[in-house]
């Protein structure tokens, strides 16, 4: 069984050209997928839409053996698989960094208590206990990403979707986020990135997206 | 964020039971609005001060939102003297002002003041997160809490962008003048902005959305309703009533 499957997807925005013609895409459990490929071609877009985020012009979208038909549907698939944005700053809008990463298991129908155990114990894990009280807009880029990355794994996902996890990072922000993502126990996991070093230690099967198709 | 810059204190009144704050600011706000006579009001705008210093507000930015009302209060205040009818006081370049006018513009500013006070101890002492929180706690509409939330979040990102946008102009060099071209630059950089805005707006939301966000606003460190809140509501409570006697026994000495 997949535990995502896209068929022929077609997608584009509003007055634009098409982004996605005729996609197919199939996730498997244990897979650890890469894609890359040219700025504006359609991975953000991508994701999206297997979270049912905007919704493709025709296509079927399948995700943990079910046909995801309306919002409920990937509701449950949005809490299955977390996605962690390009951009941080879109991520983050609580007064803490603590309650930003409670937000998510509260929203999953956790108790107070539970919430915050799992925050503190997701914090600890990725060393930001200390910067727990912060405003998340005013951390440094590289505490940015690890406290977006911080809120997905509170929700504990089982598959992870990462959009450009390593840009703008120093190399040794990188090396933590790989380590962090080694220990995380992910059914699968695609990310999209260029970055090389970050790709080779993931050791993920490489797709470019091109056309409005992925190729391998 | 600029908005929320007073909320960072730890005085009483910042840790004060957000829910008792909203209550406490609207009792007081709709009694000042109330009050008819200068005695009461001028006593409103004491208390409204008294709170202000008790919540321990940095001087400076509270001083610069007083400075941003005062300046609308001004322009009525210049105007509300000349075109009230009644005795006349004195005239100014053969203008004749009243001493109604004279009562109704003092009024206005002394209730206008000391309703911004009150807002400002009791609101700008707490996030906007948890007075949307305290709101949805009070059986606020949730979708009103919604609008007031999202009104703020993306003010926010506006003020953000708007900064990142100058930010970008300037190192290129821009200084504004009076123009053609700074006001075509000026144009484009609103354009920029609202595009802007919107588009990270779309995505705050989406990224809510995946953390399975449904209207509920969480709070981590849920209130709790101290038997201090309950002092400080009684008090409040009281002194709202205390000034709408004072003014039933004092209306209109000043100028009858
Ligand atoms: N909200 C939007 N409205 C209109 N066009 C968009 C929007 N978001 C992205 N696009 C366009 O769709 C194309 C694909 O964008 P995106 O998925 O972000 O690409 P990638 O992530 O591969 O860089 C780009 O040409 C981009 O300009
Ligand atoms: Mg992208």
């Amino acid at each position: 069984m997949y535990l995502v499957q896209l068929k022929e997807i077609n997608f584009s925005y509003e007055n634009g050209p098409s982004v996605l013609d005729g996609l197919d895409f199939v996730l498997q459990d244990h897979d650890r997928i890469a894609i890359t490929g040219p700025n504006g071609t359609g991975k953000t877009t991508l994701f999206h839409i297997i979270l049912g985020l905007i919704r493709p012009s025709a296509g079927e979208i399948h995700a943990f053996g079910k046909k995801m038909e309306d919002d409920n549907d990937f509701s449950e698939c949005r809490s299955r698989a977390g996605l962690l944005f390009q951009d941080p700053d879109d991520q983050l809008f609580c007064p803490s960094v603590m309650e930003d990463v409670a937000f998510g298991p509260l929203n999953q129908g956790k108790s107070h208590n539970e919430a915050r155990e799992i925050a503190e114990k997701t914090l600890r894990s990725l060393g930001l206990w200390h910067i727990r009280d912060r405003a998340p807009y005013h951390l440094s880029g590289g505490e940015k990403r690890l406290a977006a990355l911080a809120t997905i794994l509170s929700m504990q996902p089982e598959i992870l979707l990462l959009d450009e996890p390593t840009a703008g990072l120093a190399p040794e922000a990188s090396e933590k986020l790989l380590a962090i993502l080694d220990t995380y126990p992910a059914r699968a996991l695609v990310a999209i990135s260029h970055d090389r070093l970050f790709l080779d230690a993931l050791s993920a099967k490489r797709l470019v997206l091109k056309d409005g198709r992925l190729h391998s | 964020m600029t908005c929320e810059r007073l909320a960072a204190g730890t005085s009483t009144l910042h840790t004060t039971d957000p829910r008792v704050k909203l209550c406490l600011a609207f009792i007081l706000s709709v009694t000042i609005a109330l009050l008819e006579g200068c005695p009461a009001q001028f006593a409103a705008l004491a208390a409204g001060f008294l709170l202000v210093c008790w919540a321990r507000l940095p001087v400076r930015e509270t001083a610069g939102r007083l400075v941003a009302i005062n300046f609308f209060l001004f322009l009525v205040a210049a105007v509300v003297p000349f075109t009230t009818p009644g005795v006349t006081a004195f005239s100014f370049l053969s203008l004749p002002v009243t001493w109604q006018g004279i009562e109704l513009a003092l009024s206005v500013w002394l209730k206008c003041n000391a309703i911004a006070a009150v807002n400002i101890a009791f609101l700008a002492t707490s996030t906007i997160f948890s007075l949307a929180h305290a709101l949805a706690h009070l059986k606020v509409p949730s979708k009103l809490v919604q609008l007031f939330f999202f009104s703020w979040r993306y003010i926010h990102i506006l003020e953000e962008e708007l900064g990142r946008i100058r930010t970008a102009a300037s190192l290129r060099g821009f200084r504004p003048s009076t123009s053609l071209h700074t006001y075509r630059t000026l144009a484009w950089m609103t354009g920029a902005l609202l595009i802007k805005g919107f588009e990270r707006g779309e995505r705050v939301y989406m990224a809510m959305r995946c953390r399975g966000f449904n209207g509920t606003f969480w709070l981590l460190s849920h209130f709790h309703f101290h038997a201090r809140d309950g002092v400080i509501a009684a008090a409040g409570i009281v002194a709202s009533l205390a000034l709408l006697i004072m003014d039933n026994r004092t209306r209109c000495i000043l100028f009858n």
